[in-house]
């Protein structure tokens, strides 16, 4: 097997030595219980306030305000039925979101759909996002709680948030962003971005995999799901993950004293790559291509199909991913994908790579060589790709 | 990769009878674009003997698998046999497909009888109706998803 490009960072990334670093006193010498009041207890209960700290001003925060997680789902999850309830305390039960939220959000909202809840799914249009009036227009007298991704994980279209949150301040709505794929990668301020809840999850910036955290602003109603001891000022139950909240806050420390460079970089393979795909016959870009991610690529290549395309690309060593059906264990590509309008068939021959500080120039340069090649070759056994050819079906793309 | 077989692996990567028949007797194809496989056979037959067979497919890799295995398992034998292979046969011969792959076998088995049935047609010859239902409508099939 070749060498091994990963380009697969909106799923997972590596841990950097960093953040490994910052992990593995917590696994050996400081093992204590910070809820213990002996002298091996309150260091690690030092060293879990340190982290709380640290994360809280990267983000613009007070570390009160920073509840940590098992990661993305759990904070979003919590974020989304706190704000619910809260609402219906007050006989308010309608929700915004948008139609290409991650599951996390998406799941939780159709639980609390049949529980009588109303949520209205902004359209976000062929080109991949919304604008605050977009959400304005959708508030009522009855709206307990606007979410919306900061940056959406499969077509990397960057949300205008801080309009949004300006809209929802004024309206005095409560305002929740799942910034799992913003934070670390783009610039992120509760404060200035009139945030009220955020979710965030360490393993997208080279942290541990299970551990996030949930930013709740001081004043709004935060409920908790997992019943148990008094940790996290009694809104999560359980004995705190240590070691990865440590090595967290130092990936993400990293991730922002490096912000301006990686971007830069990032956006530089990315616009090479892109510029490199485009050249394949019938292909598009899928997603924001200004208000874009620095490290995503997301493309559809008609006629073929995702799965085996993937399967190709990783037989030469590239890592990516794809919304088409196979690759889901469903028959029907990515919610994502077709919220964006494209047709099924379209929308099954997609490919995302998604890039970090770690893909070099000749990485990028090896899959512009590569993909083309797996496409034709798909393209070449494929009788979609026959009939569109023959103009028995009209090109989509 | 863990996700499928060696077998299927192989047959995915090096898939053989890949192509078309110029001067084929008969296709089939089957499949749906929208749920993301079609399979097209082509069969060129000799005294009722499957001499030649090519496909093409667009859809996974155990679509593209199943294709392979299946136009193996009826080069150069009678129609009669050909028509009594089963989705279950090609999907065991691949050392098994997982369980939401399993209509890509299933698929291969039908592009088949589409060829046979074509063959037939084209060449005005009897044949029993009954052995030849509609295929199945892949979408009604596979319900698409109503995630919960
Ligand atoms: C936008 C978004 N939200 C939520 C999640 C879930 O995060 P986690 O894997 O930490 O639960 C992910 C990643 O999978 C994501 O990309």
């Amino acid at each position: 097997m070749a060498k091994t490009v990963y380009v697969d960072n909106a799923a997972t990334t590596a841990m950097s030595d960093t953040a490994i670093a910052a992990m593995t006193p917590y696994l050996k010498e400081v093992y204590g219980n910070p809820s213990s009041l002996h002298t091996v207890g309150q260091v690690a209960k030092e060293a879990l306030d340190d982290a709380r700290t640290k994360i809280a001003a990267i983000i613009g925060a007070n570390p009160k305000e920073i509840y940590f997680t098992s990661g993305g789902s759990e904070a979003d999850n919590q974020a989304i039925r706190s704000a619910a309830y809260a609402g219906l305390a007050k006989g308010k039960k309608h929700i915004i979101s948008t139609a290409f939220e991650h599951h996390a959000v998406l799941h939780t909202l159709k639980k609390l759909e049949k529980e009588g809840f109303e949520v209205t799914y902004l359209d976000v249009h062929s080109h991949g996002n919304i604008t605050a009036q977009e959400v304005e227009a959708a508030i009522r007298p009855d709206t307990a709680l606007v979410t919306v991704m900061y940056a959406n994980n499969e077509v990397g279209s960057v949300l205008p948030i801080r309009e949004i949150g300006e809209v929802c301040r004024a309206k005095k709505v409560v305002f929740h962003t799942d910034a799992v794929q913003a934070v670390g990668h783009i610039p992120v301020n509760v404060v200035e971005d009139n945030i009220d809840m955020m979710s965030v999850s360490a393993h997208k910036f080279h942290g541990p995999k299970g551990v996030g955290f949930l930013y709740c602003r001081n004043g709004v109603q935060l409920k908790n799901l997992i019943e148990g001891g008094a940790q996290e000022r009694n809104r999560r139950a359980g004995t705190e993950n240590i070691a990865g909240v440590s090595a967290m806050a130092a990936a993400l420390k990293e991730a922002v004293e490096n912000l301006d460079n990686n971007m830069k970089k990032e956006a530089a393979l990315r616009d090479r790559l892109i510029a490199g795909l485009k050249k394949i016959p019938h292909s598009k870009l899928n997603g924001d291509t200004v208000n874009r991610l620095p490290g995503n690529v997301n493309m559809c290549f008609e006629g073929i199909e995702g799965e085996s395309l993937l399967l190709l690309l990783d037989a030469k060593g590239i890592c990516a991913s794809s919304g088409s059906a196979c690759t889901s264990g469903s028959l029907d590509p990515s919610h994502v994908l077709l919220s964006l309008g494209l047709p099924h068939e379209v929308a099954h021959g997609s490919l995302r790579l998604s890039l970090s500080e770690y893909n070099t120039e000749d990485e990028i340069d090896y899959i512009i060589a590569e993909v083309p090649k797996v496409v034709e070759y798909l393209r070449s056994i494929s009788p979609v790709w026959e009939s569109l050819e023959k103009g028995e079906k009209p090109h989509l793309i | 990769m863990a996700l499928y077989s060696e077998k299927v692996m192989d047959h995915f990567t090096n898939p053989r009878n890949v192509g078309k028949l110029d001067d084929a007797d008969g296709i089939g194809e089957v499949g749906n674009a929208k749920c993301g496989d079609i399979m097209k056979i082509y069969i060129k037959v000799r005294d009722n003997i499957i001499v030649d067979v090519k496909f093409n497919t667009f859809g996974c890799g155990s679509a593209i698998a199943s294709s392979s295995m299946a136009t193996e398992m009826i080069k150069g034998k009678p129609i009669s046999e050909a028509l009594e292979l089963t989705n279950k046969a090609v999907a065991e011969a691949l050392d098994g497909l997982p369980a939401h792959k399993l209509h890509c076998s299933v698929l291969a088995e039908e592009a088949i009888r589409a060829a046979i049935k074509d063959y037939y047609d084209k060449n005005g010859i009897a044949y029993d109706k009954a052995q030849f239902p509609d295929p199945h409508d892949e979408e009604e099939e596979h319900a698409h998803n109503d995630e919960d």
